[in-house]
């Protein structure tokens, strides 16, 4: 009856083909043989990018920092390894566009030596704040692919007294299994990463939300928190975008978060288990974000599974070490394929958003062309957001934004649930991330307009000031002249 | 002495002079539309003529009497049409309406001589530099007014589109495939 009842909470959402079962068997490598050449983007996070603390030719350990964070919402980036310093430039970011961005260039020396680490720390001897302080120090991220600091959010969680930590370990995304396996096989050091946020946010419990279709990942994790009462595992329907957390927080409270709210304003705050775990790191063993778990899957994919990866290793190295056959992919993806972006050369580097990398084949990314819209409404009952799809993308395919906006497309999350149970193929979200990014233009557009405003209030103030100036001097001039001139001619009567 | 009287006098008639045109300037003063106020408020306000008016408020005058477009500006787009539309509460059909391209201007260091004309006529000081030192475009402060193109001795100021970064890419537009044709 209650699960009945939990089942009504679920909104929207698909069943895309789980695809996962090429990878979820295998155990994660640490196989992966150490790149010669890191590259290492400056800006791997929500917010603004670090700052070079290291110079070209400088030899600098494995964890040893490398760009501090600069701003409230920032997150520093850490040596992947041993080596030198050869270069910091612009190098193409792991983003649709392959637009370049300040990346450090490392050469590794092959000897991976760690920085001097200190001796594992008991966290909960450690205030809330130094537990906050050393999670933004380390650099650790959202690890699901949002990259916002974790440390911005333990102390929001602790600033808004959260009642519950929501950790998701939903990882409905198809192909992806880095979260399943992480949790299979570091379900201790997640539970003691759950342990310390909550420490850290002094928040009295934690829920963690499993997919029922990972029930080895459910059982190692239920058995690792069996200490803990403050923690719940919990298994959760296998559906996409469970792992949103709005869903999420619906499904497991009953809490609905407001369109124009945050999760805060319902006392719940998410993360992702992969966070959990480089907190965990972090914090015990002082050992900074420097490596993740990458699911690389796909058809043309020849081994595919989950590796552990430097920070900074080009995809195409981790493509030819998982045999990936070129000619065949059609496609690169990093990321899910819902929601995951793809990338126009494999020469990228891997951030800390990096949960997948995919090849897919031709097989996997064939869509029928696109037909008229037969009116079906199967994007509105899929919208998990609640949002009309159809009416949205009919209003921006006419260049009425504004009108769009007014019926939730800011609400929308880009899922791509639309899209997939389109059966005209229309590209619904494609139009979402197009009006999403004109109005983000125009609002630049509108800042520009200001400050252009100010400058040429600016320049007039200036040119009146100097007009006035020369008016003075002139004047003056005239006044002494006059002064003179009249001195002559007063001597001259007398 | 005559010359002392000369200046008191004609002192004393521009004092009088000037005092009589600030009482008229308060009292008689024209009330002009406000709605004019408002649209010229929502303009760029760099004067930049493009609109084919001399200004920004004459163009704001024309929209208000029915005699130009709400889509005049090109510098303001269609996102200003739709700020105006909903101002004066008309409807438009931005359907077919193509967005004016912007373009900013970007100095040849080849053939700049360091004449200092571009940057006194700048409206919004996007030009940096001296006399006889190269000169420079702060791109995120040009309107793409074409000011300074028109006093170049050298045509080494061009309008180029602008570099396109990571941070202000964008999705582009789906292009609208025929509806119907055969899968």
């Amino acid at each position: 009856m209650i699960s009945l009842m939990q089942s009504f909470r679920i909104r929207g959402g698909v069943h895309p083909d789980p695809r996962k079962t090429a990878t979820t068997d295998l155990s994660i490598s640490s196989d992966f043989p150490l790149p010669k050449k890191l590259y290492i983007p400056l800006q791997q996070h929500v917010g603004k990018p670090a700052e070079p603390v290291v110079r070209v030719g400088d030899y600098v350990y494995k964890g040893q920092l490398l760009a501090h964070s600069q701003g409230m919402i920032s997150a520093p980036v850490h040596a992947p390894s041993s080596g030198i310093i050869s270069d910091i430039a612009d190098y193409p970011a792991p983003h649709p566009s392959a637009l370049p961005i300040r990346t450090v260039f490392m050469e590794t020396d092959g000897k991976d030596v760690w920085q001097l680490l200190k001796p594992p720390t008991d966290p909960f001897g450690l205030s809330a704040e130094e537990i906050s302080l050393r999670v933004g120090a380390a650099g650790v991220v959202g690890m699901g692919g949002a990259t916002f600091p974790a440390a911005v959010k333990l102390n929001l969680g602790r600033k808004n007294k959260i009642s519950t930590l929501l950790i998701n370990g939903g990882e409905c995304e198809p192909y992806l299994t880095c979260d399943d396996r992480l949790m299979q096989e570091s379900a201790d050091g997640i539970i003691d990463g759950i342990r310390i946020m909550l420490h850290g946010m002094e928040t009295p419990q934690a829920i963690v939300g499993i997919e029922d279709n990972k029930p080895a990942a459910f059982r190692a994790m239920k058995k690792a928190a069996a200490d803990f009462r403050q923690i719940e595992v919990r298994q959760v329907p296998t559906h996409y975008p469970m792992g949103w957390d709005r869903q999420l927080i619906r499904y497991l409270t009953g809490k609905e978060v407001p369109a124009d709210g945050r999760a805060t304003d319902v006392g719940v705050l998410m993360h992702n288990v992969a966070t959990a775990y480089a907190i965990h790191k972090a914090i015990r063993h002082n050992r900074p974000l420097v490596d993740r778990v990458v699911t690389i899957a796909g058809g043309a994919a020849g081994s595919p599974g989950n590796i552990w990866v430097p920070i900074g290793t080009l995809i195409s190295e981790l493509l030819d070490f998982c045999r990936v056959d070129r000619p065949r992919m059609a496609r690169l993806v990093m990321g899910g394929p819902m929601m995951g972006d793809a990338l126009p050369i494999a020469e990228l580097p891997v951030v800390k958003a990096t949960s997948g990398i995919l090849a897919l084949t031709q097989d996997e990314i064939t869509r029928g062309s696109e037909q008229a819209c037969i009116r079906c409404a199967r994007c509105i009952s899929a919208c998990p957001a609640g949002l009309l799809p159809v009416d949205m993308a009919n209003r921006i395919r006419s260049n009425q934004l504004e009108s769009a906006v007014d019926i939730g497309l800011k609400d929308c999350i880009s899922c791509g649930s639309c899209s997939y149970v389109c059966p005209s193929n229309i590209p619904l979200v494609h139009y979402f991330k197009y009006a999403a990014g004109e109005l983000a233009a125009r609002q630049q557009a509108q800042h520009k307009s200001e400050q252009t405003k100010k400058l040429i209030e600016e320049r007039n103030k200036r040119i009146e000031r100097i007009e006035k100036q020369k008016a003075e001097e002139a004047a003056r001039e005239l006044a002494a002249k006059v002064a003179k001139y009249s001195a002559d001619q007063a001597e001259q009567v007398l | 002495m005559y010359v002392l009287s000369a200046i008191a006098s004609l002192a004393t008639l521009g004092l009088v002079l000037g005092w009589l045109l600030a009482i008229a300037a308060k009292y008689l003063k024209v009330e002009s539309n406000p709605i004019v106020e408002e649209l010229e408020a929502l303009m760029p306000g760099s004067q930049c003529g493009q609109c084919g008016f001399p200004g920004c408020r004459p163009a704001a005058q024309a929209i208000a009497n029915g005699e130009a477009p709400i889509t005049v500006c090109p510098p303001g787009g269609s996102a200003l049409a739709e700020q105006f539309a909903a101002l004066l509460g008309v409807s438009i059909d931005l359907s077919n309406f193509e967005e004016p391209e912007f373009l900013i201007a970007k100095v040849s260091e080849d053939t700049c001589t360091g004449c200092t004309r571009c940057f006194k006529v700048c409206p919004t000081d996007a030009i940096v530099g001296a006399a006889k030192q190269i000169h420079a475009v702060v791109a995120d402060a040009c309107t793409g007014c074409q000011k300074c193109i028109a006093v170049c001795p050298t045509e080494c100021l061009q309008m180029h589109k602008p570099e396109v970064t990571l941070r202000n890419w964008r999705w582009q537009k789906p292009l609208p495939e025929p509806v119907g044709a055969p899968a």
